[in-house]
């Protein structure tokens, strides 16, 4: 009592193939650490397979960036009930120095983003996701999601203008 | 047809460097930006925080995928479950059985009520937690289609089911899916929403365990009342507030007990 044909299982199955570079760069930047935003992969591409036979078309792509976004969630919850995350220490501060301080500062900076900021972000700069298709993925209409960008890039324009020693000073 | 004058918002500046600005306002935008020498820095700003973030991951994609994530492998995991479980066995013994999903399969070398229970219980949170955030497709067959609902899902775990009505309480059927269990047998799941747009959902699935009577377990933001009877065992998870779940839970519980006094067959 298949529900959706072989051809059809074939075809989203090679979705799901040619979708996984993609999650695994949403993942990285989501999470900041390689093992871990695998692992998120890895769970979104179990959860996706376990519910293929829900899957009834549609854009699979979008469905596995919805996944994981509540993957990522899901872990971010658990792991705030811990009270060290996320606090801004001063030996957080940006690094300008050597060729990778760019890098290590834009990754800096996306910590500090809430995260449905950074998610918003990250979907539209990193994975060129739409405004609709990100609206979709995190459940909100566009409006939300453009002010949850606007509001990302004012903080990490925040974070990296802290670079400047006489502004470090005011903080 | 430019116009120098006409008024650019903070949303159309964003939506002109991530592509997203109609093509007749393009003209406008960049009439802008050449008279607003702070706005177009603060463009130029944006442009570059994007470069950054994608020179920083973007070569991810060109990395080799490393042998976990293929689904090749995933999909012989899930047709051999006695080595996941066996991994998630020693996974749920490290974390102290917190691991929620990871926990599934634990329940079937213990007869007794707690294990079972528990894993099921984060296996229907889980499944609270994705699909109550879905907005297009938090269900595969809707409330409308009630009786179609009941039926199928009736058929698929073996044993009649119902979808408690819920009305009283302000709560409307969306509709159900079947979900596989946390030891891979077939679930059911029906979803209500108020008219807050508040989600609360019920998950039944086949079980050995013994009948138990409501039981309450809060997680982060949502929390479940959960029982055994009959065989079946049953979870009504919604946002953590004890009280309203209570009645909640109670009224499918009663409608759900009568249900189950004319069991079929041996079930």
């Amino acid at each position: 009592m298949r529900e959706i044909g072989d051809k059809a299982v074939a075809g989203f199955r090679q979705s799901v193939q040619e979708t996984i570079p993609a999650l695994r760069r949403y993942a990285r930047a989501l999470t900041r650490d390689a093992e871990l935003a695998d692992d998120l992969v890895q769970d979104t591409l179990v959860r996706a397979l376990r519910s293929e036979h829900l899957f009834h078309g549609g854009d699979v792509r979008s469905w596995l960036y919805t996944i994981l976004t509540n993957l990522n969630r899901n872990r971010l919850r658990a792991l705030s009930r811990r009270p060290t995350v996320m606090t801004i220490e001063d030996n957080d501060a940006p690094d300008a120095s050597g060729p990778e301080g760019g890098a290590r500062d834009i990754e800096r900076a996306l910590a500090t983003l809430v995260d449905d900021q950074r998610t918003a972000l990250l979907l539209v700069v990193l994975e060129g996701l739409s405004y609709r298709e990100v609206a979709e993925v995190q459940g909100v209409p566009i409006g939300t999601v453009m002010s949850r960008l606007a509001r990302a890039r004012a903080q990490i324009k925040t974070y990296l203008d802290g670079q400047r020693p006489m502004l470090r000073r005011i903080k | 047809m430019v116009d120098r004058d006409s008024p650019v918002t903070p949303d159309e500046l964003h939506a002109y460097i991530d592509g997203e600005l109609p093509a007749d306002r393009h003209g406008a935008v960049e009439a802008w930006l050449a008279s607003h020498p702070e706005d177009a820095v603060q463009v130029e700003q944006w442009r570059t925080q994007a470069d950054a973030i994608r020179s920083r991951y973007g070569a991810v994609v060109s990395e080799p995928v490393p042998k976990r994530l293929e689904l090749n492998q995933i999909i012989l995991k899930q047709r051999r479950p006695w080595r996941a479980v066996a991994a998630a066995a020693v996974v749920a013994l490290m974390l102290g059985g917190a691991g929620g999903w990871v926990a599934r399969g634990m329940a079937l070398p213990v007869p007794a009520a707690p294990a079972g229970v528990d894993a099921f219980t984060a296996e229907a949170l889980n499944a609270h937690r994705l699909y109550t955030v879905e907005v297009r497709h938090p269900v595969e067959v809707t409330g409308a289609e009630r009786a179609h609902l009941v039926q199928w899902l009736s058929k698929r775990l073996d044993r009649p089911l119902r979808a408690p009505d819920l009305e009283p309480m302000g709560l409307t059927l969306i509709g159900g899916r079947l979900l596989p269990g946390p030891t891979g047998g077939p679930t059911a799941f029906f979803m209500y929403e108020n008219p807050n747009g508040e989600r609360f959902t019920i998950y039944c699935m086949p079980s050995q365990a013994q009948d138990a009577a409501l039981h309450y377990k809060a997680a982060e933001k949502v929390a479940a009342f959960y029982w055994v009877d009959r065989r079946v065992a049953y979870v009504v998870s919604g946002p953590a507030e004890r009280k309203r779940l209570w009645d909640i839970a109670k009224a499918s519980y009663d409608q759900l007990d009568r249900t189950n006094t004319a069991p079929r067959s041996g079930g």
